[in-house]
């Protein structure tokens, strides 16, 4: 079996696992290539179906055609989709692009307190995120099932062993756990697979006239392009062969400090 | 410091291999990983130049192991706390490296990034040498089924690179490795600061004609799928979608193909594979281990989760206890008494130790012993013990199947140990619908039932007790026994608890396994009474079709139907085994007169009131419908 082929089986055995194990479950989307290809494997999993609602976190500071993307998807794929914005935090307007938040607390409000409002409305007890171990050395320590306690906190000193994919799917009330099926999966794996599945992705992703693409996406005023002439899947797949570009090169929010994403994540964050 | 970087790969490789790096803490494992980043050119733009700005922002030396070590709490211990895992790529392929803890308290995140990999680094300091956890390492190593192990003896800078110390640590430590079955593919001297023998040789080792660590890696094995072992399916999920019924899996090891006969584990049903399923793939008729896939079926039988689909002609075990080796991470230790939950494949069940035959120091390999009223296996030991299952589960060997031969425990919300299952004399237990041959005639031998009846003084029949738990079954059964005894007939009694000690030991109280457990007794009178012998039964038998079926088996007027009946008030006032108070507090599932029927007898040849008769009021009754007088032999005991 192809190593492609390998990545995909343990990802929808991970996914089989939690929809048999968690009543209430949800899947972050956050448009990107990531959540995409997750998608992708959710209906892989269930024969063409996606048997749980997708969350989109809307922090509204999106590139504009991420949304339309998103709508279109919805439409065609026939998806259950649940919008949470923090609207208390945008009504005071207290954000980075106001000036009024640093990056990271812009983050930590819009994105990690909307999710945590999203999980409470719905009492959600399972959310399968779109994370990879090569993304960031905070995510390299993660579990494919890795529990969050009711304050939505990550102890990343005393994770659960996960062994023989026996995972943890035992917890008290109140507490959650965050379902990473693309753990194992690196940037490159996800062009390769996009590649054979011929996924549709959002075009954001490929060279511009500028000679300039997204390689990962995020909010507008924190999420820049980064130089490119790679125009197709293809020459996308040919770049991340030679480059020694960190991904996440183009957040702006992971350089505040030394130690501002484990922060971040430790507090909840995706 | 020169980097020797290696041109960047652009060719797709092939394959991915799982390393993950062990040994004692502070014996350099980080260290090696952003070293061999370095030195292999695999370090993201800029990382090195942020690892020294940490360290001078710090005023601390500079450190490789920051690569590894993300988290500030490990930067500000200089230890790593949790396993991590990083990529890079050689011109052979592509590698995930594993960089897992070597301090004592961590072993569970050790443990964790160890049953992920395919080969494992196990890392010893040259000047410290071989330490507790080098020994313990090396040990779950084999217990996590990892066969391809080299050892790099590292910071060799320290001993002047002394031959003569690498080899002396290398035979000790083959020496301990053989001892558990351990057969390292190599040693190698490395010093990881300095990059000795890591991607290239270096100058300090002169003495050094061995492989360096990179020629070494892409000697390793990528873990090849078990696809020509026998069929595994455990069963995630039944799904049903688009008025198909599907039944989710992986397939852990064989093959599957449409039109095979699967017999499902442990409810022993089978059906045949209609279809495989798929979703934008292209259509095949055979699926082989390592795919997750679902089935549909011809005829629909009852299917759910933890079912184990294999092919009739090679089923695992189906049985209600086994014998493993096991490690325990859990803070709370393993107790005997104390029920836990087993996860084996998809399967849930609650277990207990029956019994510990020896608990382990994984690093000395010595017995721990304990009082004998302390019967558990505490944290970070290791211990060869036998588990009792609450319910029959589907299991394999784990030197036969890996993935069905293995298990974790949780103990309240935690997984805190696993264990893999050892070889034992298992019963192999065959269903009723199975390996039946209509080519199987009943072989009668040249003695007649007569010719014995007249030897014996009596011919062979079963005498069959039925009644509810404490209505004096046993009681009578052995009396009787002893009286038929006494008067020099031939009467042995089968007994309900023993049968299930050993014929029986499979079987738990649902209706189906009480159903096979009668089957089976029955089955076992009637070659008691075919040898002329009086064969006294005593079983609850709650179900009026299993007697009937006992009865049939029989030849006429051999099946003496018993009905020892005693208000259920009077049995539940007797209780002389306790079992009406556990069941009654819920501690007893499924017992016969409280949360399961009985149903009594329609037409029994005896029917004794036992809360009226006495004990040997009841047997004379029986020794008088069976005719019998005393025997020119008779002798009392």
């Amino acid at each position: 079996m192809d190593y492609l082929s390998k990545l995909e089986n343990q990802s929808i055995y991970i996914m089989r696992e939690a929809f048999n194990k968690f009543e209430n479950l949800a899947m972050l989307w956050s448009i990107g290539k990531d959540s995409t290809v997750l998608l992708w494997l959710a209906r892989k999993a269930f024969f063409g179906h996606v048997p749980f609602p997708l969350v989109h976190v809307d922090t509204t500071y999106k590139i504009p055609s991420m949304i339309e993307y998103r709508d279109r998807l919805v439409r065609d794929w026939q998806l259950e989709l649940i919008v949470g914005k923090n609207e208390e935090v945008l009504r005071t307007g207290v954000t980075f692009p106001n000036g009024k938040a640093t990056r990271v607390e812009c983050c930590g409000t819009l994105k990690k307190d909307g999710l945590k409002q999203v999980l409470d409305k719905h009492h959600f007890t399972g959310v399968i995120v779109g994370v990879r171990r090569d993304e960031e050395p905070t995510r390299a320590k993660e579990r494919y099932f890795s529990p969050r306690d009711k304050n939505m906190e990550w102890n990343v000193e005393d994770q659960p062993p996960e062994l023989w994919d026996q995972f943890k799917t035992d917890f008290q009330k109140g507490t959650h756990i965050r379902i990473h099926p693309l753990l194992h999966w690196t940037e490159l794996n996800v062009w390769e697979y996009i590649e054979r599945e011929n996924i549709p992705v959002i075009p954001l992703y490929f060279a511009n006239e500028k000679g300039e693409r997204y390689r990962s996406l995020g909010c507008a005023p924190c999420t820049f392009p980064i130089n490119s002439n790679a125009k197709t899947v293809r020459e996308i797949i040919e770049e991340l062969r030679v480059t020694k570009t960190s991904e996440r090169s183009g957040r702006a929010q992971d350089k505040e400090s030394e130690d501002a994403f484990e922060k971040l994540r430790r507090d909840g964050y995706m | 410091m020169n980097p020797v970087t290696q041109p960047a790969v652009s060719s797709a490789p092939t394959e991915q291999l799982k390393i993950v790096i062990v040994g004692h803490v502070d014996h350099g494992k980080s260290t090696f990983v952003g070293r061999l980043f370095y030195d292999t050119g695999s370090l993201p733009e800029g990382k090195f130049e942020q690892l020294q700005l940490i360290a001078e922002r710090r005023g601390v030396p500079f450190e490789w192991a920051n690569l590894m070590d993300a988290l500030q709490s490990e930067r500000d211990q200089n230890i790593t706390i949790d396993t991590a895992q990083i990529w890079f790529q050689t011109k052979k392929r592509q590698y995930v490296i594993i960089d897992a803890p070597g301090h004592k308290e961590f072993l569970k995140n050790m443990v964790t990034g160890a049953a992920n990999a395919e080969a494992a680094l196990l890392l010893i300091d040259a000047n410290e040498g071989v330490q507790e956890q080098s020994r313990r390492h090396g040990y779950l190593l084999n217990l996590l089924g990892l066969r391809q192990i080299a050892v790099l003896v590292n910071k060799m800078d320290l001993k002047s690179y002394s031959q003569e110390r690498f080899n002396a640590i290398e035979t000790e430590y083959r020496k301990f490795l053989g001892s558990i079955g351990v057969e390292p593919k190599c040693f190698i001297p490395i010093a990881a600061k300095h990059g000795d023998n890591i991607a290239v040789r270096g100058a300090n080792m002169p003495w050094w004609s061995g492989p360096t660590v990179l020629e070494m890696l892409d000697e390793f094995k990528v873990a090849e799928l078990p696809k020509d072992q026998p069929l595994r399916l455990p069963i995630q999920d039944i799904y049903r979608f688009d008025e198909r019924r599907i039944l989710a899996g992986r397939i852990e090891s064989g093959t599957l193909k449409v039109g095979d006969r699967l017999l499902f584990s442990p409810s022993n049903k089978a059906s045949t594979v209609k279809t495989i399923e798929r979703w934008n793939a292209p259509s095949r008729d055979t699926a082989s281990a390592g795919e997750s896939i679902g089935v549909t079926l011809t005829e629909q039988i009852f299917v759910e989760r933890g079912a184990v689909a294999a092919l009739e002609t090679a089923p695992p075990y189906q049985l209600t206890r086994f014998k493993a080796r096991l490690f325990w991470l859990g803070r709370a230790p393993f107790r005997k008494g104390q029920i836990y939950k087993l996860k084996l494949a998809t399967q849930e069940a609650e277990c207990e130790i029956e019994a510990i035959d020896r608990i382990i120091d994984s690093s000395t390999l010595g017995t721990i012993s304990r009082k004998e009223n302390e019967v558990f296996v505490g944290r970070n030991e290791v211990a060869e013990l036998t588990l009792r299952i609450k319910r029959p589960v589907a299991f394999d060997v784990h030197a036969d199947i890996v993935t069905t031969g293995r298990f974790v425990i949780v103990d309240g919300f935690e997984v805190a140990g696993g264990g893999i299952i050892a070889a034992d004399n298992y019963p192999q237990r065959t269903s009723d619908s199975l390996h039946k041959s209509d080519n199987i005639y009943w072989s009668h031998g040249k003695v007649t039932d007569e010719q014995r009846a007249r030897r014996n003084g009596h011919p062979g029949c079963v005498v069959w007790l039925t009644g509810l738990s404490g209505s004096g079954k046993s009681t009578i059964a052995t009396e009787l026994e002893r009286e038929l005894f006494n008067m020099g007939k031939h009467a042995y009694v089968l007994d309900g608890d023993n049968v299930r000690h050993g014929l029986c030991s499979d079987l738990a109280f649902s209706p189906r396994d009480r159903q096979e457990n009668i089957r089976r007794v029955g089955e076992v009178a009637k070659l008691f009474a075919d040898a002329g012998i009086i064969c006294i039964t005593a079983f609850i038998s709650p179900y009026r079709t299993d007697r009937e079926l006992v009865r049939n088996m029989v030849l006429d007027g051999q099946f003496v139907e018993i009905y020892v009946n005693a208000p259920i008030e009077v049995c539940e006032q007797r209780d002389p085994k306790g079992l009406y108070v556990k069941a009654r507090a819920n501690e007893i599932k499924e017992f016969t007169g409280i949360s399961a029927p009985y149903e009594p007898p329609t037409q029994p040849e005896i029917a004794l009131q036992t809360d009226q008769l006495t004990v040997s009021e009841s047997v004379a009754r029986i020794l008088e419908y069976l005719h019998v007088q005393d025997a020119d032999t008779a002798i009392t005991i």
